[in-house]
């Protein structure tokens, strides 16, 4: 019979270390409780998510059927509160007993609450509007509630605080980051530091307070602000605490532990005098220290498997020496060791250029690094953090400590690492690691990313695994090469790929798998992004082959989730009519459409219409396509404009209808969405589409490209102000061509412009620098004037069973049928 | 292979005991996917562009999506709902998923499809939950 070993806590430790005890081939039967719903997830990224770069599905380290896969009993949202540790069982809430030989307690550490009154209500936790910042739940409840309210003030200006400041301006206007100590991350910078840091976070347009103590928090029901002690109040209706972490050490306390700052272990991670009962992670206190980072929570989880399993009967930790880095896109910070000299004979190099935002410190004893501090450019972080951890010999010339001079960098760099050192500090991957996947024969970056974790956490250290790659392949790294293709199935870029379209004069999409592909291998996932660039080059010469198509644009409809289909028509402009809504209504009637909705495009939604059933509607409704389903031109929103605003100074509804009469159903790389505004009030969100048009004083319109407020947020950049619709749709249809020739496959107008840079893209398209302008208007003629309702293909099926169902006889998953749309 | 003679298109109902004609080939676009009912099961047959048919189950594994309505190349088919891959002869999920169903089709010598039952049921894999749902 195995040893029974139950884990406390499935954070980043308690799983770590499981996994380091299978790798060992430890022999237990292991049961897991973790007081979170889910499996483990890398909490570092929560930042990420809050900052909306990443998708919550990400950042699962550990799924379901990981236990599964390795026979581990998992229990989560089960809370542990007991441990008998004479009658070796731990109690959950409910009173359920289980036994073990082994014990490891990894229960982590929460967030400090200030006692501030206010932050809580009687018998409710939290204030409303009050959040914590440390697990999955406390983020969507954040991002949830943030979302509807206007102003957060975020309590502590350290690494958490200041991630949480930079995520929440994703999701409403006003962030005031409120610190008690005088200057920002006073734990890691000195004075110089933090004040250099603040003027690049206050630049993110983040208002920063410091030397303020929040003494209470108002408001009754919602949270209206803050009082500081100097008695000023902040205005705001969200606040986050981010003041520090406590260790979870409670449990282990009332069960009879030795708890200090956390559970006090020994050498082999053992709870003092407990032979069977282990700590690791934050939850601990190691020879004095807690930490609240996780590189060494791998150390010590290495550790404590090799001791565990017998793989390793010296292992012992010694403690970790730990660097910080902030996670905020476009301020960089690293800090390691001491902030400030202590000795009189402590050498000191200080670098600063405050209009940059750069500031670097160092500071060396007896010729060893004991302190960094790196604000604004961390380029030699890598090599700073290995001299500090492990005390190497010093460059005679000190200021290369902080620049590199002359040399090639990256090379010198990646090969000064000792094989050991960590480079990947979220998922603990070595050097060695890398030069050994490299060496297995893996010579592309997202291919060793792939293989190894390097990089997949935060992503801080991504150049620097690259350098490694680099490195170890001697100069024979391999681009990622499928990286630049436009479709994965077709080696080749979108410009290679064009051109050798164009010289064999391929037609069709087999045409190019049989003459471009690999083997002449089809690919199911590259056939909707051909059929796309096909049919933008050859028009109406282009040979369509309906299997390319996506299901949507077999039967231009929507599929939705129970696998029918969403209806919607054309409403130029979001402008209708009583006669076309009375007919919409009757056919919703008839039909019995399980939902009339109005979209976010300014037009109405039928869902859930069976696919059997779409040429009717079609036939009944008599109204063409909007284009909701396809990879291509979809509305112009409009205001209301001069016609009745008392504001309006441009006819903003009769130019968002002629744009969209002009460029319906043209398709793209991508969705392609627009909106007409008569002033710069902007009512129809035109900063935010991927082309906005801003009627202006004076009869003008500004155009704006490469806005975006869907996953990703982003303000359009000005491409021209002109001075009649008439060049307002002519400079339309040519970005839109210049965009449709060279945005890879699903490259929205946020990606693109920023890619190509707006200067590039005015010389081309307002400038004619090129001389591309008859050719990219010519060619958009051609598209236009090839444009055909597809609704109109309803009364024959153009393919045997075009509108057969799919349906399965056993009942899917059913879109929920409304009370109030109920016939 | 004794195929009975039926309906093209019309087989509900029939055992699946035996091999059933579900269509004629025809009906089946080039390179697309269509579904039948073989006995009380749903089966998606597809018509790759080499001119060969494969047929698996028409339900996906992870969330109920229609597979006939997928895209297919010569060896997998995407489900159209969140794209998870299957191999179209063997039935594995190429994402993580359960598998499906594989059942053996042909055509007959009057351009007929011919579904037979599947010759080892795998068994009915509960789907395993995942947090980021
Ligand atoms: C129906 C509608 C929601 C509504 O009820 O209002 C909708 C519904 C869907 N949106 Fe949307 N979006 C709708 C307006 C929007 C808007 C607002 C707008 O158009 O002004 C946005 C933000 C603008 C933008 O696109 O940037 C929007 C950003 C998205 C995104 C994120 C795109 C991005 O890259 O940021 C997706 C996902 C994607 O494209 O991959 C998406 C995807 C979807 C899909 C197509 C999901 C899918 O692939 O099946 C939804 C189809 C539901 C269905 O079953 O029919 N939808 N979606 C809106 C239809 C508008 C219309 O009349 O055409
Ligand atoms: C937003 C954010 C950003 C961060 N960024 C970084 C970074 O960039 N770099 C870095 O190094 N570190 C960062 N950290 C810190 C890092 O996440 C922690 O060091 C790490 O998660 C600690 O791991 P742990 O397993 O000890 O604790 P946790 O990951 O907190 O896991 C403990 C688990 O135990 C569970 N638990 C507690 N008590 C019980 C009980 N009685 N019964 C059952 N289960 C219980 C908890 O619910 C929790 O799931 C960040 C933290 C946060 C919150
Ligand atoms: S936001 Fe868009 S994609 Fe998401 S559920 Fe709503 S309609 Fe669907
Ligand atoms: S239902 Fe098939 S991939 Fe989700």
């Amino acid at each position: 019979m195995p040893q029974r070993l139950v884990v406390i806590g499935n954070g980043m430790a308690g799983a770590r270390t499981v996994e380091e005890i299978l790798a060992r081939g430890g022999d237990f039967a292991i049961t897991m409780f973790g007081a979170e719903p889910y499996g483990n997830y890398n909490r570092i990224m929560l930042s990420n998510v809050l900052a909306g770069v990443e998708d919550e599905s990400g950042i699962f380290l550990n799924d379901l059927s990981w236990y599964a896969d390795n026979g581990i009993t998992l229990h989560t949202g089960r809370e542990i509160t007991r441990i008998d540790r004479f009658a070796k069982v731990v109690y959950d809430a409910d009173g359920t007993a289980t036994g073990y030989d082994k014990l490891i307690i990894a229960t982590g550490s929460r967030a400090f609450v200030p006692p501030i009154p206010g932050v809580h209500r009687p018998g409710r936790g939290y204030h409303q509007g009050v959040f914590a910042f440390r697990t999955l739940d406390d983020t969507r409840g954040m991002i949830r509630y943030a979302r509807e309210h206007q102003r957060a003030v975020v309590i502590g200006g350290g690494l958490l605080g200041l991630e949480a400041a930079r995520g929440l301006q994703n999701h409403l206007p006003h962030v005031t980051l409120v610190h008690s100590a005088g200057h920002l991350m006073n734990a890691q910078l000195d004075e110089q530091g933090g004040n250099t840091l603040r003027r690049s976070v206050e630049a993110l347009g983040i208002e920063v307070i410091t030397g303020a103590y929040t003494t209470e928090i108002l408001g009754k029901h919602t949270v209206t602000g803050v009082r500081l002690r100097d008695g000023r109040t902040v205005p705001c209706d969200v606040v986050v605490l981010a003041a520090g972490i406590r260790a979870n050490a409670e449990l282990a306390q009332t069960s009879g532990l030795v708890t200090e700052r956390g559970i006090v272990v020994d050498d082999q991670m053992r709870a003092l005098d407990e032979p069977d009962i282990y700590a690791v992670g934050e939850c601990v206190q190691h020879r004095g220290e807690t930490y609240g980072l996780v590189a060494p929570l791998w150390d010590q989880a290495r550790v404590l498997a090799g001791h565990l399993t017998g793989a390793d009967p010296h292992a012992a930790y010694h403690g970790s020496r730990v660097a910080t880095k902030l996670k905020v896109a476009g301020v960089d910070v690293a800090a390691m060791g001491l902030r400030e000299p202590e000795r009189d004979d402590d050498e000191t190099l200080v670098f600063a250029e405050p209009a940059r935002g750069v500031y670097k410190r160092v500071i060396v004893r007896d010729g060893r690094l004991v302190g960094a501090t790196l604000v604004g450019d961390v380029r030699k972080v890598a090599f700073l953090m290995q001299a500090f951890d492990r005390g190497l010999p010093l460059p005679e010339d000190r200021v290369e400590l902080m620049f590199d001079l002359g040399a090639p960098s990256a090379e010198v760099s990646a090969a000064e690492l000792s094989d050991d050192a960590q480079v990947c500090n979220c998922n603990g991957v070595t050097k060695a690691v890398i030069r050994d996947t490299v060496q297995a024969g893996c010579k592309t970056v997202t291919g060793v990313m792939d293989a190894t974790r390097a990089g997949k956490g935060c992503g801080t250290c991504k150049g620097l695994v690259a350098q490694i790659v680099e490195w170890a392949a001697g100069g024979e790294v391999e681009e990622d090469p499928a990286a630049s293709w436009y479709v994965p199935g077709v080696p080749m870029p979108k410009p290679e790929l064009m051109r050798a379209i164009r010289e064999h004069e391929l037609t069709s999409v087999s045409q190019v798998f049989a003459t471009l592909a690999p083997g002449g291998e089809e690919d199911a996932r590259s056939k909707m992004g051909l059929a796309s660039l096909l049919k933008m080059m050859w028009g109406a010469r282009y040979v369509d082959e309906r299997d390319a198509r996506f299901i949507n644009d077999r039967v231009h409809a929507n599929i939705q989730r129970d696998g029918t289909f969403s209806v919607v028509p054309q409403m130029k402009g979001g402008v209708t009519t009583p006669a076309q809504l009375k007919r919409i209504a009757e056919v919703a009637e008839r039909h019995q459409v399980p939902m009339v909705k109005l979209t976010g495009g300014q037009r109405i939604d039928l869902l859930g219409v069976p696919k059997e059933k779409l040429p009717t509607l079609w036939a009944e409704l008599d109204m063409p396509s909007g284009y909701a389903y396809g990879k291509s031109f979809r509305t112009v929103k409009t205001c209301v404009g001069s016609d009745f605003c008392r504001f309006g100074v441009g006819d903003s509804t009769a130019l968002g209808i002629a744009i969209e009469e002009r460029y319906q159903g043209i398709e793209g790389p991508a969705k392609m969405k627009l909106a007409v505004t008569g002033c710069p009030r902007n009512c129809a969100e035109a900063y935010v589409k991927d082309l906005g048009v801003v009627a202006v004083e004076g009869g003008r319109w500004e155009i704006y490209v490469g806005g975006a407020a869907g996953a990703h947020v982003r303000k359009g950049d000005l491409l021209a102000t002109v001075d009649s619709p008439a060049e307002v749709i002519t400079l339309t249809g040519r970005f839109l061509q210049y965009y449709r020739e060279n945005a890879n496959w699903l490259e929205r107008t946020y990606a693109f412009v920023p890619r190509v840079g707006i200067e590039r893209i005015r010389a081309v398209v307002v400038d004619d620098a090129d001389g591309l302008a008859d050719d990219l208007d010519a060619a958009m003629d051609a598209s236009v004037a090839a444009y055909r309702d597809p609704w109109k293909e309803r009364a024959e099926p153009v393919t045997p069973g075009q509108f057969r169902t799919s349906l399965p006889l056993t009942v899917l998953p059913q879109v929920p049928v409304r009370e109030e749309t109920r016939p | 292979m004794t195929a009975r003679p039926a309906e093209p298109g019309s087989a509900a109902g029939v055992s699946t005991a035996e091999p059933v004609i579900v269509a004629a080939l025809g009906e089946i676009p080039l390179g697309e996917g269509r579904a039948y009912a073989v006995g009380d099961a749903m089966v998606a047959v597809f018509r790759l562009r080499d001119g060969s048919v494969r047929a698996v189950s028409a339900v996906c594994p992870h969330r109920g999506g229609p597979l006939a309505d997928g895209q297919i190349d010569r060896s997998v088919v995407l489900c159209p709902l969140h794209l998870n891959a299957f191999d179209l002869t063997t039935g594995c999920s190429l994402s993580g998923q359960p598998d499906l169903t594989v059942y053996p089709v042909a055509v007959d010598d009057q351009d007929r499809v011919v579904v037979s039952p599947p010759v080892l049921s795998p068994p009915v894999p509960s789907p395993v939950p995942s947090p980021g749902d």
